[in-house]
């Protein structure tokens, strides 16, 4: 006759503790296509499940501070268009205020009411790409197909506009480099009517799909005291319940002028970070929308700021104060007042900081970028531990990071 | 902020003349404290950045300036710190947050922050001999030896600096001509003309 023998599930418990091994050592990156760029990370991993996470960094330092204390400040906008490469108009107009600010200079609403537009569109096409890719990273391939059809647009009317698709370096100090192109912003508003149309394509995809809610939702929760100790900022900051948006506290460039709201996300994990991107995008077409619709008319260059911005080409040509104006800017570069100013703008990845301490003259003495990206990714010592590998695709894709930035 | 109850509380505070936001110069000794305060009783729950800068004209050399930030009062606040040898008291255990701008301090300019819990390098890596923001580290960089010793040996490869006169597209020094960007043609130059 067989018996049957009762083991207990306390016993079953023991027996796997027995069988546990040693611990393994995982290296994740630099090149994998779920850590977005040249990021790694140093697992140590029990089984499946990550017991530490180290991140190393630096695979992509090119010394953009370094740079910058040897070119004067109109040669370095450039540069700013490869720190976060997927929105580089808002980088543009970032450095540009900051400048601004330290040379105490206003700008004309014309000019301020572009760069609130080139914001906007920046922040929808990083959000697009940040919410294809996530999808991606958790499985879902379609997704990526319908926000990069979008992005496609985005860059065709960035080209319109700037002359490039990808590195803009729209800016001036004191302005831009030029005005709107004929008809441009009839072009944008129809985009914006398509934009909507994909989010919500997105939405139906996403937001109630089973495998997307069990790899996101309760996945690496991210409370309120943490994201504010570990200096979160941007999208990140507020999915964990913090209504902090520079826009709105801190409005710069005539923010102040238009309505939006601010998503604020309840527990901070994988899936509230989602949503609040998802929000953010149709938020910035809110604005777009009003932008438009309320462009001012005049000068899209500040008028007193004679001895920063580059005189009219055609006065260039026929006057000789205004050609040796030229001569000097574009050899001496702008001239900065003595002094230091940190400026931080509300970038589609968190908030882009620069401090510039200048001695005078067209070079900056010290310029230091804080790079929100590089804060986003020093919390993943601390949320990482304790989520299965597999978690960690997720985790990153949620972050929404870009390594341009964060190794500057 | 508060300015007079935080000078009051910390007279050796000194403030500073700014354009943008309130700021102070710090006691080295103090700025654990300092910080400490101003989360706890003024509200800067979130440290925006921390930085140094290079001085080479003054002694102490290295300053470190950190950005504090009052996210329900959307209010900065800027702290000067001068190291004291080439040191200054780490805030990360206030701002966990700091942990990774500090190594970044350390990396580029040698500053040390006392307490760190993993005083490393973040951007370069750990054997890298110099501090490459301090002043006197030229722009192309020095020579240095591969990071990855078992490829070196094979490869002979090193960490070249940036080649930047005499590049392709970069102005000589020298005659006119020379001095313009161009492609690099070595058929004909100034002392072997174009036939």
């Amino acid at each position: 006759m067989k018996t049957t023998k009762e083991i207990s599930l306390g016993d079953i418990a023991a027996r796997s503790e027995e069988l546990r091994g040693e611990n393994m050592t995982l290296n994740m990156g630099p090149s994998h296509p779920a850590t977005h760029g040249v990021l790694r990370l140093s697992l140590e991993l029990d089984g499946d499940k990550v017991v530490k996470c180290d991140p190393v960094i630096g695979y992509l330092h090119r010394g953009d501070e370094k740079i910058a204390e040897n070119m004067t400040y109109n040669q370095f906008v450039p540069y700013t268009d490869r720190l976060d490469y997927l929105a580089p108009l808002a980088n543009n107009v970032a450095y540009a205020i900051a400048v601004e600010k330290l040379a105490g200079l206003k700008m004309p609403e014309r000019c301020e009411a572009i760069r609130v537009a080139c914001c906007e569109m920046a922040r929808i096409s990083s959000h697009l790409l940040g919410l294809g890719v996530y999808a991606m990273d958790t499985g879902a391939w379609t997704v990526f197909m319908y926000t990069f059809n979008e992005r496609e647009k985005l860059y065709t009317l960035f080209e319109e506009l700037t002359g490039a698709r990808f590195t803009t370096s729209y800016t001036r100090i004191g302005g831009l480099t030029r005005d709107l192109p004929e008809g441009w912003l009839q072009r944008v508003e129809n985009f914006c009517d398509g934009v909507l149309k994909t989010i919500d394509e997105v939405d139906r995809l996403l937001t109630r799909n089973g495998i997307f809610l069990e790899r996101t939702e309760g996945i690496a929760p991210i409370s309120k005291e943490l994201a504010l100790a570990y200096g979160l900022t941007g999208p990140n900051l507020r999915a964990s319940g913090v209504p902090f948006d520079l826009r709105k506290d801190k409005p710069y460039s005539g923010y102040e002028k238009y309505e939006f709201d601010v998503p604020v996300g309840a527990k901070g994990d994988c899936f509230d970070r989602y949503l609040v991107r998802m929000e953010e995008v149709r938020q910035s077409v809110r604005i777009l929308r009003q932008v438009i619709k309320t462009m001012p008319s005049g000068p899209w260059y500040a008028e007193e700021a004679k001895k920063i911005f580059l005189p009219p080409k055609a006065k260039v040509m026929t006057k000789m104060e205004e050609l040796i104006q030229n001569f000097m800017l574009v050899t001496e570069g702008p001239q900065i007042p003595a002094g230091e100013v940190y400026f931080e703008a509300e970038n589609p990845k968190g908030a882009l900081g620069f401090y510039i301490v200048s001695n005078g003259g067209g070079v900056p003495y010290r310029l230091r970028i804080r790079g929100p990206s590089f804060v986003s990714l020093s919390i993943l010592p601390a949320i990482v531990p304790g989520n299965f590998l597999t978690d960690i695709a997720s985790i990153l894709g949620s972050l929404d990071f870009v390594m341009g930035e964060c190794d500057r | 902020m508060d300015a007079a109850a935080f000078t009051q509380k910390f007279p050796q505070t000194e403030t500073l003349a700014s354009i943008d936001m309130p700021t102070f110069k710090v006691a080295n000794a103090e700025l654990v404290e300092v910080v400490r305060y101003l989360r706890d009783t003024q509200g800067f729950d979130l440290l925006a950045d921390l930085c140094g800068v290079d001085w080479p004209q003054r002694t102490p050399r290295f300053g470190v300036v950190l950005h504090l930030l009052n996210t329900s009062k959307s209010e900065y606040v800027r702290l000067h710190v001068a190291c004291e040898e080439d040191a200054v008291p780490s805030v990360s255990a206030i701002h966990p947050g700091a942990n990774w701008h500090e190594r970044e301090a350390y990396d580029m300019f040698g500053i040390r922050f006392i307490g760190h819990p993993d005083p490393r390098r973040i951007l370069m890596w750990e054997a890298y001999p110099y501090h490459p923001l301090r002043k006197e580290f030229p722009l192309a960089g020095i020579e240095v030896p591969f990071p990855a010793a078992d490829v070196a040996a094979v490869t002979g490869q090193k960490v070249e600096p940036a080649p930047m006169m005499g590049g392709p597209f970069v102005s000589g020094g020298g005659h006119m001509s020379n001095a313009e960007p161009q492609a690099l043609d070595q058929s004909w130059n100034e002392e072997k003309p174009k036939s």
